[in-house]
C-alpha cells in the first residue's frame, strides 16, 4: 500500500526529465520500429559459453569503419594525378600525399592509421577466418556467410592492390606493374583484365585514376553491401558455440521452446535461439 | 457439379464493388501537360510559351483540386454506374466460378488491370535495367582505347650510334603523357645489311625493349656502363623530349625483380620468363633512328645483322607466344 500522496516537486522534476528524454525515442519508435529494431540488433542472446576469439569478426568490422573514416578524410586531401607538376618536377598526386604527410595538421596520423589500419583489416579478416574454420562456424546453416566472409577477404584484397598505387611512387608503380601483368597471364580473359585495370595497354595516369575510383567507390560499396548480408545471417543464425561447449552448438533446451511446425520465413524474426533451436530439432538435424 | 447461375445477390456485390471506384479524371494529365509546356517555353520562347502552359497548369490544377476535394467539401460525387453485359456462357456446362474450385470462366482469362501493370513494370524496369547495363558492361569488357595512335620516338640522327656499340636509350613514348610514358632500349648498331626482299643494304639495329617477359619489371644490362668504360652518357633532345643514351657493355640482361636472366639478344637463359625480350620495330626518318610499335619474341637465332627473330604479335608479359601455352591467350585486346 503506497501512501497516496502528493508528488514533491522534485519528483515532479524527475517524471518531465524522465519524459523529455522518452518522448522523442517513443515519437522515433512509434513511427519507424527503429529504437526495437536496434535493441533487437544489439541485444541478442549468445551462447553462454562464448569465447574471446569470437569478437575477431567485430574487430575486423572496427578495422573497417577506421579505413572508411581515415579514407574519406584523405580523400579531402589526396590528389589522384601522375601529370608533372611544373614547379617541383614531381608528380601532383605523390606530392599531395607527400603535403599530407608533412604539412597536414595530423595529416602523418589520419595517413598512418589507414596504410597500417589496412594490413590490419586483412590481418583480421584471416583470423577471424581462422576462427570460424576451427570453431567448425561455418557448417550448416552457416555455409552461406561464409562464402560471404571469402567475398569480403577477396574485396578486401582489391582494396589493397587498388590503393597500392595511389602514392605513385616507384614502389607502388612497379608493383602495380607486376600485379597487373600477373593478372594479364590469366589464361583467355588475361589480357583482357590487365587491359581492363590498365585502362589501355600502359600504365598512364588513367590507370591512376581508375585505381583511385576502384578504391574508394566501386570496392568499399560491395564491401559494405556484403557486410551488412553478413551480419544480417549473423543475427539471423545466430552465434555458434565453441566446439568444447557441454551443449550441443547453438541450442536451447527444447521444453522452454516450442518448435516451430516450420522454419521461420524470411519476413519474420526469429525469436534468438528459437530458430537454431528449430534448425536442431528438425528431422535428420544433430539432435 | 451442376452449372448454376450466380444469385442475384452475388451479382450485385460484384457490380457494386466496380462502381465504387470513383471515374477516372484527364485534370491530372491536363495538368502534366501544362508543366510540359512551361518547360519546354523554358527552352523555345521563355515570355511567350510559358505563360500559356502555366495559364493550361493553373486551370487544370483548379479543375483537379475543386475534383480531388468534392468530398471534402461535401459535395456528392456522381458516379456513373458501369454496366457490363454479361457474357453468354459458351458451353452450358462452364459454370461462373462463384464458389469453390471451380474453373474459371472464359472472360476471366484475359488480361486483367493489375496483370496488365505487373506485366508492364516489369517489362518497363526491365528495358531500363539493360539501358544501363550496356554501357557499363561496354564500358567493363570493351578495350578502353580503339583505334589508338602508333607513337614514333624519335632517337636522334644514325651518327648517335657507332657500330657495334650497345646503349642503354631512355625516352618518352608520349611527350604529352610525360615521365609515366618513360621507357628504356638497349641498342646496338649492326651496320647494314641486305634487304632479304629487294637486295638493297639497310641499315640494321639490334632494339630490345627492357620489359621483363615475366611480370613487365624493368631489366638491367649485366656490365660496366658510362663513366666506367671512359665514355660519357650522351644526352640529347628530339621531338619525343630529352632522350638519354648510357654507352654499355651488357653481357647480357637481368630484371631485379624475380631473376629472369637473358643474353645479350634477349634470348632467356634462366628464371621464370616464359619467351625472349620484347623489341622495337624501327624506321630510318631523315637519317634518324625512329622506334615504332614493339613486338613480341619467342626465341633469337644467330646474333646482330644476322639474327633470325620469331617475331609474334605483341602479348603481356607472362603469356606464353609459341607452344601449346600460346592457346590460352587465343585473342589479345587490340595494340597499336
Amino acid at each position: 500500500m503506497t501512501l497516496r500522496r502528493p508528488p514533491t516537486r522534485a519528483e515532479l522534476r524527475r517524471q518531465r526529465m524522465e519524459e523529455l528524454v522518452t518522448y522523442p525515442l517513443d515519437w522515433l519508435e512509434e513511427r519507424s520500429g527503429l529504437v526495437g529494431g536496434i535493441r533487437y540488433f544489439l541485444f541478442r542472446n549468445v551462447p553462454s559459453d562464448v569465447n574471446w576469439m569470437q569478437t575477431l569478426g567485430s574487430a575486423a568490422l572496427t578495422a573497417f569503419l577506421v579505413q572508411a573514416i581515415t579514407g574519406v578524410i584523405l580523400a579531402m586531401y589526396y590528389t589522384p594525378s601522375a601529370a608533372t607538376d611544373p614547379a617541383t618536377g614531381k608528380p601532383v598526386a605523390y606530392e599531395s600525399i607527400q603535403n599530407i604527410t608533412d604539412h597536414l595538421t595530423l595529416g602523418w596520423l589520419v595517413r598512418g592509421m589507414h596504410r597500417w589500419g589496412a594490413s590490419v583489416f586483412i590481418i583480421l579478416m584471416f583470423l577471424h577466418m581462422g576462427r570460424v574454420f576451427l570453431f567448425g562456424a561455418y557448417k550448416y546453416p552457416r555455409e552461406l556467410n561464409w562464402i560471404v566472409g571469402v567475398l569480403i577477404l577477396v574485396l578486401g584484397m582489391m582494396e589493397g592492390f587498388t590503393g597500392y598505387l595511389l602514392p605513385w611512387d616507384q614502389t607502388a608503380y612497379w608493383a602495380t606493374v607486376v600485379g597487373i601483368n600477373l593478372n594479364g597471364t590469366a589464361p583467355f580473359l588475361g589480357p583482357w583484365l590487365a587491359q581492363f585495370l590498365r585502362s589501355g595497354q600502359e600504365i598512364t595516369g588513367e590507370t591512376l585514376t581508375r585505381f583511385y575510383s576502384l578504391h574508394m567507390l566501386v570496392i568499399p560499396a560491395g564491401i559494405m553491401a556484403l557486410i551488412g548480408l553478413h551480419l544480417y545471417l549473423v543475427i539471423r543464425l545466430g552465434v555458434s558455440s565453441p566446439p568444447w561447449s557441454k551443449e550441443a552448438a547453438g541450442m536451447e533446451p527444447a521444453e522452454e521452446e516450442p518448435v516451430p511446425a516450420r522454419r521461420p520465413g524470411l519476413m519474420r524474426p526469429v525469436p534468438r535461439g528459437a530458430g537454431a533451436a528449430a534448425i536442431q530439432a528438425e528431422p535428420g538435424g544433430r539432435d | 457439379m451442376e452449372p448454376e447461375q450466380p444469385s442475384p445477390d452475388t451479382e450485385r456485390a460484384s457490380l457494386h464493388e466496380e462502381t465504387q471506384v470513383p471515374p477516372p479524371t484527364l485534370w491530372p494529365a491536363g495538368f502534366a501537360i501544362g508543366v510540359v509546356v512551361i518547360l519546354v517555353g523554358l527552352v523555345v520562347h521563355p515570355e511567350l510559351i510559358s505563360p500559356i502552359g502555366a495559364a493550361i497548369a493553373v486551370v487544370f490544377g483548379y479543375l483537379w483540386a475543386r475534383d480531388a476535394t468534392a468530398e471534402l467539401r461535401g459535395r456528392a460525387i456522381v458516379v456513373e454506374p458501369e454496366r457490363r453485359e454479361r457474357p453468354e456462357p459458351r458451353e452450358p456446362a462452364a459454370p461462373t466460378g462463384l464458389e469453390g474450385v471451380a474453373p474459371r470462366p472464359a472472360v476471366e482469362t484475359a488480361v486483367t488491370r493489375s496483370r496488365f501493370l505487373e506485366g508492364a513494370t516489369l517489362g518497363l524496369g526491365g528495358v531500363i535495367g539493360g539501358l544501363i547495363t550496356v554501357p557499363v558492361a561496354g564500358f567493363a569488357i570493351l578495350p578502353s582505347y580503339l583505334g589508338q595512335k602508333q607513337h614514333k620516338v624519335d632517337l636522334g640522327p644514325l651518327s648517335m650510334f657507332p657500330l657495334g656499340q650497345w646503349f642503354v636509350a631512355t625516352f618518352t613514348t608520349d611527350p604529352a603523357e610525360g615521365e609515366v610514358s618513360r621507357r628504356t632500349a638497349f641498342i646496338r648498331n649492326n651496320g647494314t645489311v641486305a634487304d632479304p626482299k629487294t637486295g638493297q643494304m639497310v641499315p640494321s639495329f639490334t632494339i630490345i625493349s627492357n620489359r621483363c617477359a615475366h611480370l613487365g619489371c624493368p631489366v638491367q644490362a649485366n656490365g660496366p656502363s658510362g663513366a666506367i668504360l671512359g665514355q660519357k652518357t650522351v644526352f640529347e633532345r628530339t621531338a619525343n623530349g630529352k632522350v638519354r643514351l648510357i654507352p654499355v657493355v651488357p653481357a647480357g640482361y637481368g630484371c631485379p625483380c624475380h631473376g629472369g636472366q637473358y643474353d645479350t639478344e634477349g634470348n632467356r637463359t634462366a628464371g621464370p620468363p616464359v619467351r625472349a625480350l620484347d623489341r622495337y620495330a624501327f624506321e630510318i626518318d631523315n637519317g634518324r633512328l625512329v622506334l615504332l610499335s614493339t613486338y613480341s619474341v619467342s626465341h633469337v637465332v644467330g646474333t646482330g645483322a644476322q639474327a633470325k627473330i620469331y617475331k609474334y604479335q605483341e602479348a603481356g608479359p607472362g603469356q606464353h607466344v609459341d607452344g601449346p601455352e600460346q592457346w590460352f591467350y587465343p585473342l589479345q585486346p587490340p595494340h597499336h
